[in-house]
């Protein structure tokens, strides 16, 4: 660990166990994200500091015995230093997102808590947090039953559209969370038809009502981690390459691509997993001439097929 | 190495914040453990960069000079330093612990949670965000994310490679950025475009290479009544009024069903009529259902249907 992040570590331990006096050593750690030898070496540095002169009478007295920590003679050092600029922006940035959520519009707590913060923090991270917006797609149809029977635990019926295979398709779910996203709102639960935790686009749901009946989902449902995003692709997955002109390059930008390769010109190959070939089918023609299918064949001959057809009925028309 | 200059360093923050009157490197080198007291031009070297360092972690080094006195005096302020009191209530406590994990796995991670990390170092107490009923998270995986953000907290001009929406080519911008939006899962910087001469907004995926600093910090003013959020929105502003109507296949094209009105057609074939406003959007939407839909009118959309289907031929 470098001496960077070292010191401001040792000017917020020095307050907090100020500030907890008998703090034990493994929770202190866990909070510092330290393991316990970490934090002994730590405890021991701050001990051989102090006041100059450094005789015992100004040395910060540390002692550990037991596993609970005591300190003692380190008034100078008894705050913490205050919030550096991105530190308060980051915080605030990000209270500033959650007062879009409609779950938020009752009740000032994040109000009062900005009106803290931009306090704690000076002019300069106000500033800069509001130079930095976020707008999240709230769905405000759906989302109200939704989070109301979130709050109730009642169980929901769905009417959900999915775009692959052109379905809607009608589900009964048990609501655990409403998890926003990149900007976009989920809600989390266990799917009956799936018979699994699945997540439920809000702007995907073409019918949504709350069933008189309690929300159970299995106690063993595990949340579904979306701390790397939401889409996450199966390596069984089909790999698809397509290659774009620069007015399909936003296919790179919306898919998560296994690989992107720039040709020149602004140009672009990609490689991607399809679940399903429908949807690289629909993209393809919706590409039209800005994009095309290189492999599978078999998939890039679906499309011609398909395209072929669908040209048929204009001039058997026109 | 690491572990003295940690000592030192902590010793050094000590003594500042202790000492009533500015005291002179040469007081400083003597209390302070660990300077050279031998060679007068490396402890002034290591003294110099220790102020540096503490500087970039926030700490508020003041200097003083006194014009009777050649040498510059040290301290650090009580009131600069300190983190001043803040407490929280249990409902505050709760709305903290989740905006702190907005950014987790984003480039904001670590400053949220050295903030939190001081916070609970006052004595606040902070939820550790459990799971919740709700939970947020941004991600900022766009390459020039860091550099933006800092031009935006830093007030300072910068320049990047950018390709247009469609453009074969990069083009250099020079840009006084107001600020960054994030919408609907991507960022942009909005601000002056100095090229141009207006304002522009671009999106961060399109920059191509390093985002370099222009000039010194400072440099850019926002202007008084800018909204950032809406420069970003504009097109959401865009009424749809044309009419489309679409011969759909019975049993399919569901989403054009739910956007339109249906009305029942023969031969298996009913009929949607929607509202639009941009027609390229139309028939890209339109298109994806290949032989199972069918623009009837307006032509300009069933132009751009047909030229896509002969594209995806070709």
């Amino acid at each position: 660990m470098s001496t960077a992040d070292r010191l401001p570590r040792l000017l917020a331990l020095v307050p907090y166990l100020m500030s907890h006096p008998g703090a034990e050593v493994p929770e202190v750690a866990r909070l510092f994200g330290l393991t316990e030898k970490q934090l002994v070496d730590d405890l021991q540095l701050v001990w051989m500091c102090g006041l100059p002169g450094h005789t015992p009478g100004d040395l910060i007295d540390v002692s550990w015995d037991g596993g609970e920590i005591l300190i003692d003679n380190a008034e100078t050092i008894a705050r913490p230093l205050r919030l550096g600029i991105d530190e308060a922006s980051a915080l605030l940035v990000a209270l500033r997102m959650l007062a879009e959520l409609p779950e938020f519009e009752e009740g000032d707590a994040l109000a009062r808590v900005i009106a803290k913060l931009e306090r704690a923090a000076g002019e300069g991270a106000a500033a800069v947090s509001n130079q930095v917006a976020f707008e999240l797609d709230a769905a405000p149809d759906a989302m109200s039953t939704v989070r109301e029977a979130l709050r109730r635990g009642r169980r929901l019926s769905l009417r959900y559209y999915v775009p692959g295979r052109d379905e809607i398709t009608p589900r009964e779910v048990d609501p655990t969370r409403l998890v926003m996203v990149d900007g976009r709102s989920y809600l989390e639960g266990w799917c009956y038809r799936a018979d699994g935790m699945r997540l439920f686009r809000l702007d995907r749901m073409v019918g949504v009502e709350a069933l008189d009946v309690a929300a159970d989902p299995p106690a063993d449902a595990e949340p579904i981690d979306v701390t790397d995003g939401v889409f996450r692709p199966s390596p069984t997955d089909e790999l698809v390459e397509l290659e774009l002109t620069p007015v399909g390059r936003w296919v790179a930008e919306y898919y998560p691509c296994e690989e992107v390769t720039e040709l020149g010109e602004g140009r672009l190959r990609v490689t991607l997993r399809a679940r399903d070939q429908g949807l690289i089918v629909r993209l393809a023609l919706r590409l039209g001439d800005s994009g095309r299918v290189l492999s599978p064949v078999s998939l890039a001959d679906r499309v011609r097929e398909e395209a072929s057809a669908a040209l048929a009925r204009y001039e058997s028309l026109s | 190495m690491s572990r003295r200059k940690t000592e030192r360093l902590l010793n050094l923050v000590i003594c500042l914040l202790a000492t009533r009157r500015p005291l002179s490197a040469e007081q400083i080198r003597h209390a302070v453990p660990g300077y050279d007291a031998g060679n007068d031009e490396a402890f002034q070297r290591m003294f110099e960069r220790d102020k540096n360092e503490l500087r970039e972690i926030g700490i508020p080094v003041e200097v003083h000079r006194d014009p009777w006195d050649d040498e510059p005096g040290y301290r650090i302020m009580r009131q600069a330093y300190e983190l001043p009191e803040i407490t929280l209530e249990a409902d505050e406590a709760a709305v903290l612990g989740l905006a702190a994990q907005v950014w987790q796995r984003a480039n904001l991670a670590e400053a949220a949670s050295g903030a939190l990390l001081k916070l609970r170092a006052a004595g606040v107490q902070t939820d550790e965000a459990a799971a919740g009923p709700l939970e947020l998270r941004v991600d900022t995986r766009d390459p020039a994310f860091p550099a933006l953000w800092e031009a935006v907290r830093d007030r300072r001009v910068v320049r990047f490679d950018y390709r247009a929406a469609g453009s074969e080519v990069l083009m250099t911008r020079t840009v006084e950025p107001w600020g960054v939006v994030s919408r609907r899962g991507r960022w942009y910087v909005v601000g002056h475009d100095r090229e141009r001469d207006a304002p522009r907004v671009f999106r961060l995926s399109r920059i191509s290479g390093p985002v370099a600093p222009v000039g010194r910090p400072g440099a850019v003013a926002v202007p008084e009544g800018v909204d950032i959020r809406s420069m970003v929105g504009y097109r959401d502003s865009l009424v749809p009024e044309r009419v489309a109507t679409v011969r759909v296949r019975q049993d399919t094209c569901q989403w054009l069903r739910q956007v339109g009105a249906v009305r029942p057609g023969e031969d298996g074939w009913d009929v949607v009529t929607l509202v639009f406003a941009d027609p390229e959007w139309l028939a890209g939407s339109i298109v994806a259902f290949a032989a199972d839909a069918e623009v009837v009118d307006p032509p300009d959309v069933r132009d751009a249907v047909i030229r896509r289907l002969k594209g995806a031929l070709a």
